[in-house]
């Protein structure tokens, strides 16, 4: 499936506020977490986000889902947006808008089996599915992601990391959503299953021509997977690119101090990068309006000039 | 050639589990020179960490047992030293750093008195002196305003900075071997490329040997002179850097290389990843025979019964050494004809 040019997802101005109180009842500040945030993701498309702790990635992927609504800012999925639908509306956007993220154990619950644990989203959203129904919906869902459907009665410890992460997308794609927040879904796994879970990831993308928003400080994993990458630092966004450009030419000093720090997996490159490397610049980067410097590359720069 | 530091023979550590023994490392053998880094790879239940933790005495006992093995640290068997003697050595002559720095270090010390301690205790040097010393470490280690932060706690630094704190209390008794086990793997990618320098440079200016263990390839590459890929609690394949990489003889190294992705021209031309199928094992109940050859597509008959012993790999490098009863190069050499 190709990447169509009308956005799924839609955020524009998106900010997250923290109150933060001071003691002896001092005037009260807000801690930004995420200030001023807009992009689009198409349908079919992954939006890479990445930045480091702190910069406010997973703030962005739990305000779009509304697991964590913004501060102010709107969201709208598929046109309808997000603040103005009532909670009945609501429940039912969530079977089309889904999360995976980084640990698998906590998001799975220990007592219930793992065919239980995705038979859950048809008992939610699909009420009149019956119970012979629902069980062949859920043993087709672990053939699609990779499970053995004689394995729906075990329980979460009974499955290693990556098949946690399968149960756990399993269950996300049941309700054949449109769009999927991944919030480091390979983090916490090993380096032989990474390859695995991101080449499903794919495969369900082409299959049912899924959005991604794939937040990761994993920058090789990003190059490779995404269509275009966002730059947070500090709660907004530095620049924003496709991945190719952004990769081959990025235009934000922090962009360049992001990607000069990522290790190269080849013995005499890294030792040369490592040689070579300047340590110095350790200055606040700039920071301003985000202008489009070349057709679809966006960069922050001071008065809204690029460099 | 540089004189043996650190020389490992057959270490093997069980855990006792309600579900049975665990099999952790299971007959660990190589040798570290002096001002060597050896980069360990592997996954988890690798034995990677569990060994080093068994060779400094640091694994609970009971559960865990060290079944066989020896461990000469300059010619002294660590396995046998008592824990007072072993403490000498732990801190002193082998500095260690571990991934999580919150939990090694003590939330209501401060700073100044963690960097002491061992100063006092390793190097004997009197309050004032140890103190001064601290700061130097804290300054070598890049904390900015080394002298004031002395006297914070831990929870008053960022992770990164504790991460340094960590790294100065490894190096502060100038070890001759530092252990870093998944060191720069909680830490942002900016953060881990100062600290790889940082340590690099204190290489070169102390000389020391370093054990560097992580699942990053990239940092491998760049800082080790030898590779040690482990897997279920064996050393599957070891040996030069260059070598392990441009010419990998075991399979599940291999593997490994081949998952990383391919970033050679746009995303237009993206390939498949490739992928390692299967799981790492269960290791209560691990397979006959080489550990990995459940997963190996190159797998022979042999590899399921009969565990491949760790020797030369035939016209590898010198010290190029693997565990497999296949030859990989001429079945890749097939492969790319097929």
């Amino acid at each position: 499936m190709s990447v169509q040019d009308y956005p799924i997802v839609s955020v524009r101005d998106l900010s997250k506020h923290y109150p933060l109180r001071s003691w002896w009842g001092g005037k009260a500040s807000v801690f930004r977490a995420v200030e001023g945030v807009s992009f689009d993701i198409r349908p079919g498309e992954t939006l890479g986000l990445v930045g480091e702790s702190g910069s406010g990635k997973s703030t962005i992927g739990r305000a779009v889902t509304m697991l964590n609504p913004p501060t102010s800012g709107t969201i709208a999925f598929e046109g309808t947006d997000l603040a103005k639908l009532s909670a009945g509306a609501m429940r039912k956007m969530r079977a089309r808008i889904q999360t995976v993220f980084q640990d698998p154990y906590a998001a799975l619950n220990p007592r219930m089996s793992a065919g239980d644990y995705v038979a859950e989203a048809f008992k939610l959203h699909r009420r009149s599915m019956r119970g012979p129904e629902r069980r062949e919906a859920v043993a087709a869902l672990f053939q699609r992601v990779g499970l053995d459907p004689r394995f729906m009665g075990r329980y979460p410890h009974q499955f290693s990391g990556g098949q946690r992460q399968r149960i756990c997308i399993a269950r996300a794609i049941a309700l054949k959503p449109s769009f999927i927040v991944a919030d480091e879904p390979i983090a916490a796994l090993d380096v032989s299953i990474q390859a695995q879970v991101v080449n499903l990831l794919q495969d369900l993308q082409d299959e049912m021509g899924l959005s991604y928003l794939f937040i990761s400080h994993d920058l090789r994993m990003v190059r490779y997977l995404c269509h275009r990458v966002a730059v947070l630092w500090r709660g907004r966004i530095v620049e924003l690119a496709e991945v190719d450009a952004l990769y081959a030419d990025p235009r934000h000093p922090y962009t360049r101090r992001l990607l000069a720090a990522v290790p190269v997996p080849h013995p005499a490159e890294e030792r040369a990068r490592l040689a070579a490397r300047d340590l110095a610049g350790h200055d606040q980067p700039p920071d301003g309006p985000l202008t489009e410097v070349a057709p679809g590359h966006w960069v922050a720069m001071p008065g809204g000039s690029a460099g | 050639m540089k004189k043996p530091l650190l020389v490992v023979r057959d270490l093997a550590v069980a855990f006792d589990t309600d579900g049975g023994a665990v099999h952790a490392v299971n007959g660990v053998s190589y040798t570290l020179h002096e001002g060597e880094t050896l980069g360990i790879v592997g996954e988890s239940g690798s034995g990677k960490s569990v060994h080093v933790l068994a060779m400094l005495g640091l694994i609970p006992r009971p559960p865990g047992r060290i079944t066989g093995g020896q461990v000469l640290f300059e010619g002294r068997d660590l396995l046998a030293l008592k824990e007072r003697e072993l403490r000498k050595i732990r801190g002193g002559a082998i500095g260690f750093v571990f991934q999580d720095p919150m939990s090694s270090l003590n939330p209501g010390m401060t700073v100044a008195a963690q960097i002491v301690e061992p100063l006092r205790i390793h190097l004997g040097l009197d309050a004032r002196a140890a103190r001064a010393r601290a700061r130097e470490l804290l300054d070598l280690v890049r904390i900015p305003n080394a002298a004031s932060r002395l006297d914070q706690y831990p929870h008053e630094f960022s992770g990164g900075q504790r991460q340094r704190v960590m790294i100065a209390i490894g190096l502060s008794c100038r070890p001759k071997l530092l252990i870093a086990d998944e060191a720069t793997t909680a830490l942002d990618v900016t953060v881990q490329a100062e600290i790889v320098a940082l340590v690099q440079e204190l290489k070169r200016e102390l000389g020391m040997a370093i054990i560097w263990i992580t699942h990053d390839l990239g940092v491998v590459a760049g800082i080790s002179d030898t590779v040690q890929v482990m897997y279920a609690g064996r050393i599957l394949e070891r040996g030069p850097v260059d070598d392990i990489f441009a010419d990998p003889r075991n399979a599940y190294t291999l593997g490994l290389l081949r998952s990383l992705p391919d970033l050679s021209g746009g995303r237009a031309g993206r390939r498949r990843l490739h992928q390692i199928e299967g799981a790492p094992p269960d290791m209560r109940h691990l397979p006959p025979g080489d550990p990995f050859a459940p997963r190996n597509a190159f797998a022979t008959p042999r590899c399921r019964t009969e565990m491949p012993p760790l020797a030369q790999a035939p016209g590898a490098a010198p010290g190029h050494l693997v565990a497999a009863w296949y030859d990989l190069p001429k079945l890749l050499a097939a492969e790319a004809a097929r």
